[in-house]
């Protein structure tokens, strides 16, 4: 905050255009980047970092109304409103494009509003309708703008893909009060807006203003779109509004998180957008800005804590791990319990006979086990032992399994060949707590179905978590 | 005495296509009333009229004795449990939070006396422990209980509840009828959209059968009957007469 302060109180009344740099090297131009000596990037940097902002805010309820398409349809369906703008006094003016944009905006949406409530049409349809008779409308305008022979034209077909270059200071200040007017309403009326997020049926139940909440969040949605454009262009402006939230919607489950985490990414899109777009020697904001939110996204998509794929994956494999380091200890019981507990060691070969592998892969599960100091191998002779804790968790395993194959026959009526399979997955899940529970129900049992006897576990033990 | 809820002529459409025709309704207060009905007969519609979800085309609605849309704050309000989306990012608190939020007024914080109100009302459904749970992890069960602890956090003297049985466990149901009862004994009225004929005259001390209009209105004793039934289900729907004439002999 303190640096868009610096930044918005030395903007000079007339920046020139990054693109007037002549060619430097990439290395140059980061230093001149972090310098901020520039004034236009300067202006370009603020204005990047406020749009993310204010995109990244109202995305997120965007995101989570699942209104996302909405947002597309608003950043095309204004761009004849940008043309009409221009039209209107023949200059960029700021306040003129953003009126007759935001004007063109909200006409959009109403006419979603309308064909779906007048036809059988669904919304889906509606705003791709909308959408592309909108945006065309825009792009002829363009065109006809384009072949008016004036020079206050230039920087006006940014609006396609955006170049923050090209922000003069006037349309920085609009950013900076739409902005300010965003975090504004959201923040004093954040119960209202969330309420009516979640159930808008209930909301207007209990006297929430639903429709002039709609009706606001449509307006600044306008605003920022429209504030955006020239910076992040009419194509991707809807990606700045959908990219942050989404990412923050992987990462947190409550709100007003999110809120501030897809400001955070809007935030650093932006300005990481505007720093590639700088050293690129003016490639199109819009898209860099686009590409540096998409690599966010993807980082979350990949590492979230919870959700994350790569944590997923790691997840899975450490419990299959497990899985597989307590059948190796219950084939050690196993093997022992045939035997009548009568020694103590477990040959190799014994091992893999029972576990139905070769001697090798045997071999290479027991090192797994001794890894963990829940077995001990004797090189030479290639005999195992458990030790005390990998004794105690062979235990817990065969227990939980024959408690849970009693339960199935005597208590949820399965036949007894029916329910091995079924307590070969359950007895790597059952707690403590849950054992507890099963030996109550069945009134501590000392013989599973099969006949053969549960063993006591001393000093507790069974699936870790 | 001014009935709790008291509607007139009321009639609601839908894209045109009437759906309620001319109810005439006044519910005493103090009652557990049941509405009941085949689907598409417009129960839940006649609840969203009453609570100005959806606009009638005539008629009116008084909330003891007052337009229904200045007396809302006293109606709490438990939609279907399919109406909202349960991936949205508020936890059990947040839910239960928003039954404040109508006294609150426009722009004020929830604070330290939400939070207690909100707390006691998770209490009393047996969601406590789970107040900072997502609510896309929750059972079904536990999901009704999360909105209608919300509904209890209103702190109202009527409430309408659209299915509050729909899909959840018998445990979740029974705990949901205790509390039922506890309310009308506090002299609160409630109105309870319910599809179950076997277990309507258990729970139910009055009965509204609706079929597009209003059916029959009345004790249960006096309107679960054999004809009144059959009027509103239809004579299609001969297996479900037949369950309520069953359950009428088991008494």
């Amino acid at each position: 905050m303190m640096l868009l302060l610096f930044l918005l109180s030395v903007l000079p009344a007339d920046a020139a255009r990054i693109s007037d740099v002549t060619e430097t090297s990439a290395l140059e131009q980061a230093v001149r980047f972090f310098t901020f000596r520039d004034p236009s990037l300067r202006l370009a940097l603020a204005g990047s970092l406020l749009l993310g902002v204010s995109c990244g805010l109202l995305g997120a309820f965007l995101v989570v109304r699942r209104m996302a398409l909405v947002g597309d349809t608003l950043s095309h369906a204004v761009l004849p409103g940008v043309a009409l703008g221009f039209l209107w006094n023949m200059t960029k003016d700021p306040l003129a494009i953003f009126t007759g944009a935001c004007v063109a905006g909200l006409l959009g949406t109403m006419v979603v509003g309308w064909i779906t409530r007048t036809t059988k049409l669904k919304e889906d349809a509606a705003l791709g309708l909308v959408l592309a008779v909108f945006f065309g409308a825009g792009l002829v305008l363009m065109g006809m703008i384009q072949r008016l022979p004036m020079a206050s034209k230039s920087g006006l077909d940014k609006c396609l893909f955006g170049q923050a270059a090209a922000l003069g200071g006037g349309d920085v200040k609009l950013m900076a009060v739409t902005t300010a007017a965003t975090i504004l309403l959201l923040s004093v009326f954040y119960k209202e807006f969330l309420v009516a997020s979640f159930d808008v049926a209930f909301a207007r139940t209990i006297g929430m203003p639903v429709r002039l909440l709609h009706g606001a969040l449509m307006m600044l949605l306008a605003a920022a779109v429209v504030v955006a454009l020239q910076a992040v262009g009419v194509m991707l402006v809807s990606a700045m509004l959908i990219t942050p939230a989404a990412t923050a919607y992987l990462l947190t489950d409550r709100m007003h998180r999110m809120l501030v985490l897809s400001a955070l990414f809007g935030l650093c899109s932006g300005a990481m957008g505007a720093f590639f777009s700088f050293l690129g020697s003016n490639l199109p904001t819009g898209p860099c800005m686009v590409l540096a939110a998409s690599a966010l996204f993807a980082g979350a998509f990949l590492f979230a804590p919870r959700h994350g794929l790569v944590v997923r994956w790691w997840r899975r494999r450490s419990r299959n791990l497990q899985v597989a380091r307590e059948n190796t200890l219950k084939a050690i019981f196993h093997v022992i319990e045939a035997g009548g507990f009568s020694r103590e060691g477990v040959a190799l070969e014994e091992l893999a006979a029972r576990r139905r592998c070769t001697v090798d892969e045997a071999q290479r599960e027991v090192l797994a086990l001794v890894a963990d100091r829940l077995a001990t191998m004797d090189k030479a002779r290639r005999v195992v032992h458990a030790t005390p804790e990998g004794w105690r968790k062979a235990q817990a395993m065969v227990r939980n399994h024959r408690l849970w194959e009693l339960y199935l026959t005597n208590r949820a009526n399965f036949r007894a060949d029916h329910v091995h399979d079924d307590a070969e997955e359950m007895e790597h899940l059952l707690d403590e707590e849950t054992v507890r529970l099963l030996e109550r129900r069945l009134d501590f049992p000392e013989r599973d179905p099969h006949g053969r006897e549960i063993p006591k576990v001393i000093g507790g033990g069974g699936g870790e978590r | 005495m001014t009935p709790a809820l008291e509607t007139h002529d009321l009639t609601v459409a839908y894209h045109k296509r009437p759906v309620l025709y001319g109810v005439d309704l006044a519910v005493p207060p103090g009652h557990l009333v049941g509405i009941m009905g085949p689907n598409g007969a417009g129960k839940t519609t006649l609840i969203k009229a009453v609570m100005g979800i959806v606009p009638p085309v005539s008629g009116w609605v008084k909330i003891f004795g007052e337009p229904a849309s200045r007396a809302l704050g006293r109606v709490g309000y438990v939609p279907q449990r399919e109406s909202v989306d349960w991936d949205f990012p508020v936890n059990v608190m947040d839910v239960v939070l928003m039954g404040r939020y109508g006294r609150l007024g426009l722009g004020r914080r929830v604070g330290a006396k939400e939070r207690e109100i909100a707390r006691a009302c998770l209490e009393k459904v047996g969601m406590l422990p789970l107040a900072d749970r997502q609510i896309a992890n929750l059972s079904g069960g536990q999901q009704q209980r999360v909105f209608l602890a919300r509904a209890l956090a209103q702190e109202s003297d009527l409430y309408l509840m659209d299915e509050p049985f729909a899909g959840v466990d018998a445990t979740t149901e029974a705990a949901i009828v205790t509390l039922l009862q506890e309310l009308k004994a506090r002299g609160k009225t409630i109105l309870v959209v319910h599809h179950d004929l076997t277990s309507a005259q258990q729970y139910f001390d009055m009965l509204l059968l609706v079929n597009l209009r209003v059916v029959a209105f009345g004790d249960t004793a006096e309107v679960f009957t054999e004809e009144l039934l059959q009027k509103t289900y239809g004579g299609r729907l001969t297996i479900l007469s037949k369950i309520a004439q069953e359950v009428k002999n088991q008494g």
